[in-house]
């Protein structure tokens, strides 16, 4: 049983062997050769990224990244190539994912300089938008992190999603919001009650039971949204939850914003990371529940429950799942439409992939993720002449490349997704 | 994720159809003989009882869902009960009506038939050879984009143009389609994973194809291609009766030939031999001597380019353009008919045709009744959860199906 955990072994990250680490420095070479010709080539004026908006604390005193794109742009491509080089020649042995990681946001800031030209634009603002468009897809992988540990495959991340913001948006109308985001909460528990009882009692095969369950959930919700809802919009005015400021902190520049200034689902979201990482990894129960993923048959000789171990995995999962569904009521629209979810659950099914079946590495993709939805807006209001098709493209290009095994090993349980039948079953 | 190997050695065979090697029979005794097998309970038991289930549930929740009348229950029983029978019955009888209830309904019912058929028989190859192709909808995409630009660019008579439209979405659905089957072969990416994420990127790519001035109509700033050419439009089968409402095409028959086609390949070919084995077992598969990776890239493809005809007949039969929902939700409801057909042709072609029904049924009942049409997404879900899991149905209804019961649809 060898889960590698990715936080506490960034080697890993990258996938051992020559041929990756080739391949990883050929794509540095790659990127410098883009860079120098497209950034590089940038329009006259500077770029101005806003790191303060008038408003914030400071904002007089703090300044903005003001630089030259073209000139920029030819710095990260030389510096993009010397990484290359020491890649091929020598490598960055454990430091490779810091590299990796430190110049994308060079490669990411060229970029956003190149379409900012002679512009400015608000740098903090995205970022905080981000953020907030990382939670559906944060609790999403969330909820497919503590299935999938467990062995098994959450398809219906977007049922639960969906099904969750449903019953937010009734119970909050009808009732309050706390009360609807525990009914977004428990319907998501049922939601993955559902695909437990199914996959782990009725052992249907788990893609199957995922798939139905996403259409049972777009059906049922469009089917009351058309029947219900039309003809009585007072059951679908939820409302939404404000931002809450943590005193002190949220005036820190550019971080006070992102982090600091938020509403509760980004906070939720956060926390829930770290409660899930720390239940998985540094509890007795996260160990039996990582073991059923990697080796049921020997968890259930040990004495282990397997299939209690499910059950409460994928139900917690699913409650987490429920509460992303309540975002989509009160951390951004306050009231359900029809698919208002869009394959949001998708992408969070990318995320726990690109985030290699951890939670911290799961919420670190649906920020990248949250990052690209937020940048394909600014860049429409930048007419950069890139299609924003484009951008969205990016995170399921991205997964295909990681679970292609392309940029770092996948990291999957080794049981996932196959019944465990017990001993004389 | 987990080796295909280890999915399909623990799950039981419950296939109920023709599954022995080629044998001496003739092709229509064994046809007749895999429906009116030993298993018929199986076969034809199993999907009556979940349809019937799906339907009495989907009533409960009509009747549920009407809240003024909730309200009624209390003050009225009797009155209240009636409005809710009553409202069942005219959304059932509107189902009937509109799927079989007249010329232009069953003309409906074909129409919405036909590209089931063809994309469930592709999940269906996909299925018995161990592979789970959810990206027919992406395939579709890609086929039916390529088919397009065929009708559009070409100018020959429909003969030269039509098999030529057909070809280019099946080379198109059929390359996009071997891209998770390479991955997965080469590289063991997951096809299910893979498949999602090409189904994502198709529905961005088709936004934007078609806001290209290749592609988009001229004078319009939303993305929709231009009309096909009328030569290349498939001809309709009641075209001499001169009425527009008669939507049901040629692309029936075809759907039908192609049915008969991938009956021969998959139970009277050494290909369609080889692609059961790689499904039952890849490493006994590998150990007779055939190629695992070139089978599923093999079977990837022709998943992918009966998609591409699939999305191709939408256009070319149906639409006569490409718009940015154009494929719909066809390549996820295929999954359902795929799954109901129980992989095999003969199977998918009688569920194809009833969720073609209930499809066509279920707009009548949206215009006549207060019923939105989504109900037939859940009457299909129902469905497939019944069917897949028949212990359930074992259960409701005490009867004893199969011995062995659980699992199994994707052998």
């Amino acid at each position: 049983m060898t889960t590698v955990n990715p936080v506490h072994d960034p080697v890993a990250l990258s996938g051992a062997g020559a041929a990756k680490a080739r391949g990883l420095g050929v794509f540095y070479i790659a990127m410098a050769a883009f860079t120098w010709l497209v950034f590089g080539q940038a329009d006259e004026g500077d770029a101005t990224l806003r790191l303060t908006d008038p408003g914030d604390a400071f904002h007089d005193s703090f300044p903005d990244l003001v630089f030259d794109p073209s000139t920029f742009g030819y710095l990260v491509a030389v510096i993009l190539a010397i990484t290359g080089g020491i890649q091929l020649t020598r490598g960055f042995d454990r430091w490779q994912t810091a590299v990796l990681a430190a110049t994308s946001v060079l490669f990411i800031v060229s970029f956003l300089g190149w379409a900012a030209a002679g512009a400015s634009f608000s740098l903090v603002g995205m970022l905080q938008a981000s953020m907030v468009r990382a939670v559906p897809i944060a609790l999403g992988a969330l909820a497919g992190v503590l299935c999938e540990r467990a062995a098994i495959v959450n398809i219906a991340i977007e049922g639960m999603l969906l099904s969750g913001a449903f019953a937010a948006a009734i119970v909050g109308s009808v009732a309050n919001s706390a009360l609807g985001v525990l009914a977004a909460v428990l319907v998501g528990g049922l939601m993955s009650a559902l695909l437990a009882v199914l996959s782990i009692k009725y052992r249907v095969d788990q893609i199957i039971v995922g798939v139905v369950l996403n259409l049972f959930a777009l059906g049922l919700t469009s089917f009351l949204t058309a029947r219900l809802l039309a003809s009585n919009p007072e059951y679908n005015a939820a409302g939404i939850f404000q931002s809450i400021e943590i005193p002190l902190l949220s005036d820190v520049p550019v971080v006070g914003r992102v982090l600091f200034d938020q509403n509760l689902f980004v906070y939720a979201m956060l926390i829930l990371t770290v409660f899930v990482t720390w239940l998985l990894f540094r509890t007795r129960w996260g160990l039996r529940v990582r073991a059923v993923g990697e080796h049921p048959r020997a968890a259930d000789t040990l004495g282990v429950d397997v299939y209690r171990m499910q059950y409460r995995s994928v139900i917690l999962g699913g409650m987490i799942a429920g509460l992303g569904g309540a975002y989509f009521i009160f951390g951004s629209t306050g009231r359900f439409d029809e698919n208002m979810t869009n394959g949001r659950g998708y992408i969070a099914l990318a995320a726990m992939v690109f985030g290699r079946w951890h939670p911290v590495g799961a919420l670190g993709a649906a920020l990248l993720f949250g990052f690209a939805d937020a940048l394909q807006q600014k860049l429409g209001l930048l007419n950069t002449g890139i299609p924003t098709e484009f951008l969205l493209m990016a995170p399921f290009l991205v997964t295909i490349m990681v679970v292609a095994g392309f940029a770092g090993g996948t990291n999957a349980p080794a049981h996932d997704g196959v019944a465990y039948v017990k001993e004389g079953q | 994720m987990t080796d295909t190997a280890v999915r399909a050695a623990d799950a039981p065979e419950i296939m109920p159809a023709g599954d022995g090697p080629p044998s001496g029979e003739s092709p229509f005794r064994e046809a007749l003989r895999s429906i009116s097998a030993t298993n018929w309970r199986q076969a034809i038991l199993l999907p009556t009882l979940a349809l019937v289930s799906a339907l009495i549930l989907s009533a409960i929740v009509v009747a549920a869902s009407d809240i003024d009348n909730l309200e009624r229950l209390g003050s009225e029983p009797g009155a209240a009960i009636g409005t809710m029978l009553g409202d069942i019955g005219e959304a059932f009888w509107a189902l009937v009506r509109g799927s079989v209830g007249s010329l232009r309904a069953i003309s409906e019912t074909l129409t919405n038939a036909t590209p089931f058929i063809i994309v469930g028989l592709g999940l269906g190859v996909g299925f018995r050879a161990g592979l789970f192709n959810i990206g027919a909808q992406g395939q579709m995409i890609v086929g039916g984009l390529a088919a397009t630009w065929v009708g559009f660019t070409v100018n020959a008579p429909g003969l030269v143009t039509i098999p030529l439209a057909l070809l280019t979405g099946a080379v198109a659905g059929g390359l996009y389609g071997a891209i998770p089957g390479y991955l997965r072969a080469r590289n063991g990416a997951h096809e299910v994973i893979v498949t999602i994420m090409l189904n994502n990127i198709a529905l961005l790519g088709l936004t934007w194809v078609l806001k290209t001035s290749a592609f988009q109509a001229e004078g319009r700033v939303d993305p929709i291609s231009k009309p096909i050419d009328g030569s290349s439009r498939l001809p309709r089968l009641f075209g001499f009766l001169g009425r527009s409402d008669l939507r049901v095409h040629i692309g029936f028959f075809i759907a039908l030939a192609l049915a008969a086609f991938v009956w021969w390949l998959l139970f009277h070919s050494t290909l369609g031999f080889q692609f059961r084995a790689v499904g039952k077992s890849p490493s006994a598969a590998q150990y007779a001597g055939m190629s695992v990776t070139t089978l599923t890239v093999l079977v990837m493809a022709l998943s992918g380019a009966l998609a591409g005809i699939g999305g191709s007949n939408e256009i070319l039969g149906v639409q006569g353009r490409a718009a940015p929902g154009f494929a719909g939700a066809v390549g996820f409801d295929a999954i359902s008919v795929t799954l109901l057909g129980r992989n095999h042709p003969l199977g998918i072609v009688w569920a194809a045709l009833l969720f073609g029904a209930l499809k066509a049924g279920a707009q009548e009942m949206q215009a006549a009744t207060n019923v939105p049409i989504d109900m037939i997404q859940i009457v299909q879900a129902l469905i497939i959860i019944f069917i897949a899991a028949p212990a359930l149905i074992r259960a409701v209804y005490r009867i004893k199906l199969a011995p062995e019961g659980q699992g199994g649809l994707v052998a």
